[in-house]
């Protein structure tokens, strides 16, 4: 079972995202970038069914160099070798030109199921893992919490959450399945893995060397323009509740609950 | 120059923290009150490869080197010290006599067990007579044809309490001493004679244990001697060895503990209001986040330098000294000033302070004391 997961570098949850000057991007220099979380399930997902039915895990990463460190991890978790597609044409593409330029280097490798994860945790598109399906001409099954590989490794069962239900949908391979929240518990790089992962072969991949035109990447192609990027606003103070005893906090707090939050 | 750490090591560093975030932290206070790790922690440090850190590859091991270590050291050194102590003998001096002056066949039947966890490795040289005057241990090894019969008492032995082979000091030439009549050993748990004694009650490092171990009549073949034959008298060569490469690696710990304590004080004084502003923002407090902060940095500055050096294969006695008294002492600064800022919550067991404040305090004493350090420095600058 040959297995392909795509991954991004995003800024770590617990960066502070700060704006840059011109207003539609954000300051990067401070940032620690780490791999986008719903792909490391994707990564885990993909070792698992690796380790029960063998084959080979491919990570496809797209970005700047220091995207290489994002693979690699996912190599040190136990993946076999990575792509990194990387290209000064690409700065600035939007969902589809990614989706585009993720495509051409899938398409001639031999897989059965492409893993990504539902969304990237900094743009919140959720585009890429179903844009991909699209261009491959492959079933796509999206916010996957379990996945069943069937006994004859023809199909597969993928499990989705829907408004409390469980919905199970089954598709032959190959199949292109996005990660959700729940779908595993993604394991640490270990030091061994970390260790051989410097050994694996890591690909490096132009535009030119997928064969695609440039002209079709970048900030000039987008679709989607970013007009401004506006911070959060600021959250007002907490309210303490005052009172002698639990009693009276409790009293007040219930009094406030339904007078000015009116969720009572 | 350059100070970029390489993107591998970069990368353990990540995994350790997040280990420590998600694993030990959330425990570090119940191991603390229980003064036990429970197992199955101890079998997830096997599995992500803690025990084997500088033992090479060819061994079962990582081979990392000494930068990688530290770096590991000082990562894992920001939660409870027991857990680093846990894999700090099988990663240091438990294991490093074999691997510096054992047999081919020592290393190749010891270490791929040591490195994996399966088994822990201690090492056993002070005695109550011999602290800083390593070469006046009292245990004896008297030799009966091919083997030696091992007599004595061996005190502070740090995991003795779980350890399933001792590298064993002793004396079998009390007129030579240093100078030829000490002989180490590797001797396995549950041979005749070799018995564990008290498990000593300490001020901190709760969770890692010390203990004694008691030779009587113990007797081992020759080829226990680390090395063989040929090295009987040469053990005090090994001993010091293996203390030398422990250097840098108790720098690590005290750094990495003086920075999760700088980083709990910035926290805590930009919450806690007195006189109506966040403590952090009185020059009394600011005073002491700025002096501990420039120390932290100068501390981790020399020490990723002797790291350096050493991994360039150049000799560092005397900066491997000067890092373990420079950043040990400072710890203690720093825990000291981290108490203060933390005031009476600083005093209080619910708070990591106090562990880490009981805790650094050792690391000016085991591994070679402060005073040893500076002995070892002069010598250093002053010799012909």
């Amino acid at each position: 079972m040959n297995i392909i997961v795509c991954l991004k570098q995003v800024p770590d949850t617990e960066t502070q995202i700060k704006i840059a000057p011109d207003g539609k991007s954000i300051v990067e220099d401070d940032i620690k970038w780490i791999m986008n979380p719903y792909d490391e399930f994707g990564v885990e997902e993909a070792l698992r069914i690796k380790e029960k039915f063998g084959g080979e895990v491919t990570v496809v990463g797209l970005g700047p160099k220091r995207v290489t460190e994002a693979i690699r991890t996912a190599l040190a978790m136990g993946a076999d070798k990575g792509i990194l597609i990387t290209d000064d044409a690409l700065e600035g593409s939007d969902s589809l030109a990614t989706a585009k330029a993720l495509t051409a280097a899938i398409k001639d490798l031999d897989y059965d199921i492409i893993f990504t994860g539902q969304r990237g945790i900094d743009d919140d598109l959720g585009l890429v893992g179903a844009s991909v399906a699209e261009f491959l001409g492959i079933p796509h099954i999206a916010l996957g919490i379990k996945v069943e590989i069937a006994d004859d490794q023809s199909s597969v069962k993928v499990h989705r959450p829907v408004e409390g239900q469980t919905l199970v949908i089954e598709s032959p391979l190959p199949v292109l399945i996005t990660a959700q929240k729940g779908l595993n518990e993604p394991r640490y790089a270990s030091l061994p893995g970390i260790m051989k992962a410097k050994k694996k072969p890591l690909e490096e991949k132009s535009l030119a060397d997928l064969g695609v035109d440039a002209s079709e990447f970048g900030e000039a192609a987008r679709k989607l323009k970013i007009i401004e990027l506006t911070p959060p606003p600021e959250r007002k103070a907490g309210k303490i509740i005052e009172g002698e005893t639990p009693q009276e906090k409790a009293a007040e707090l219930a009094k406030l609950l339904h007078e000015e939050a009116k969720v009572l | 120059m350059d100070f970029q750490i390489p993107e591998n090591l970069r990368m353990m560093q990540e995994t350790i923290r997040r280990f420590v975030t998600r694993e030990l932290e959330p425990i570090s206070q119940q191991v603390e009150q229980e003064d036990h790790i429970p197992e199955d922690i101890v079998q997830k440090m096997r599995e992500l490869g803690l025990f084997g850190l500088s033992i090479p590859e060819e061994y079962g091991g990582l081979g990392l080197g000494t930068l990688g270590e530290i770096l590991v050291y000082e990562e894992l050194s920001k939660t409870n010290a027991c857990f680093r102590s846990r894999i700090g003998t099988n990663n240091g001096i438990g294991s490093m006599g074999i691997l510096f002056d054992g047999t081919e066949d020592q290393k190749r039947y010891y270490l791929p067990k040591i490195a994996s966890g399966e088994w822990t490795a201690c090492f056993a040289l002070s005695e109550p007579e011999a602290g800083s005057d390593a070469a006046n241990v009292q245990t004896t090894a008297e030799r009966h044809g091919s083997y030696f019969i091992i007599n004595g008492l061996k005190h502070f032995i740090t995991n003795a309490d779980v350890a399933d082979v001792a590298t064993v000091i002793t004396v079998t030439d009390k007129q030579k001493r240093a100078r030829g009549g000490i002989t180490a050993f590797v001797i396995e748990k549950g041979t005749p004679g070799f018995y564990r004694g008290t498990i000593e009650r300490k001020m901190g490092l709760r969770g890692s244990h010390t203990a004694e171990l008691i030779f009587d009549n113990c007797r081992v073949p020759v080829d226990n001697i680390i090395g063989g034959e040929p090295m009987i008298g040469q053990g005090f060569k090994t001993a010091m060895r293996v203390l030398d490469k422990g250097r840098l690696t108790m720098g690590a710990c005290a750094l990495g503990a003086s920075q999760k304590l700088l980083d709990l004080c910035i926290d805590y004084s930009k919450e806690r209001v007195q006189f109506g502003k966040p403590i952090c923002k009185h020059q009394s407090v600011q005073n002491m986040l700025a002096d501990m902060a420039t120390e932290i940095y100068a501390a981790r500055q020399m020490l990723y330098h002797a790291a350096w050096l050493r991994d360039q294969g150049k000799k560092v006695i005397k900066e491997a000294s000067m890092v373990k008294l420079f950043c040990t002492e400072m710890a203690c600064r720093v825990a000291d000033k981290a108490v203060q800022i933390f005031g009476g919550m600083g005093y209080m067991k619910e708070m990591p302070v106090e562990r880490f404040y009981r805790d650094l305090r050792l690391y000016r004493i085991f591994e070679g004391t402060s005073e040893i350090q500076r002995l070892v420095i002069a010598r250093e600058l002053t010799k012909e």
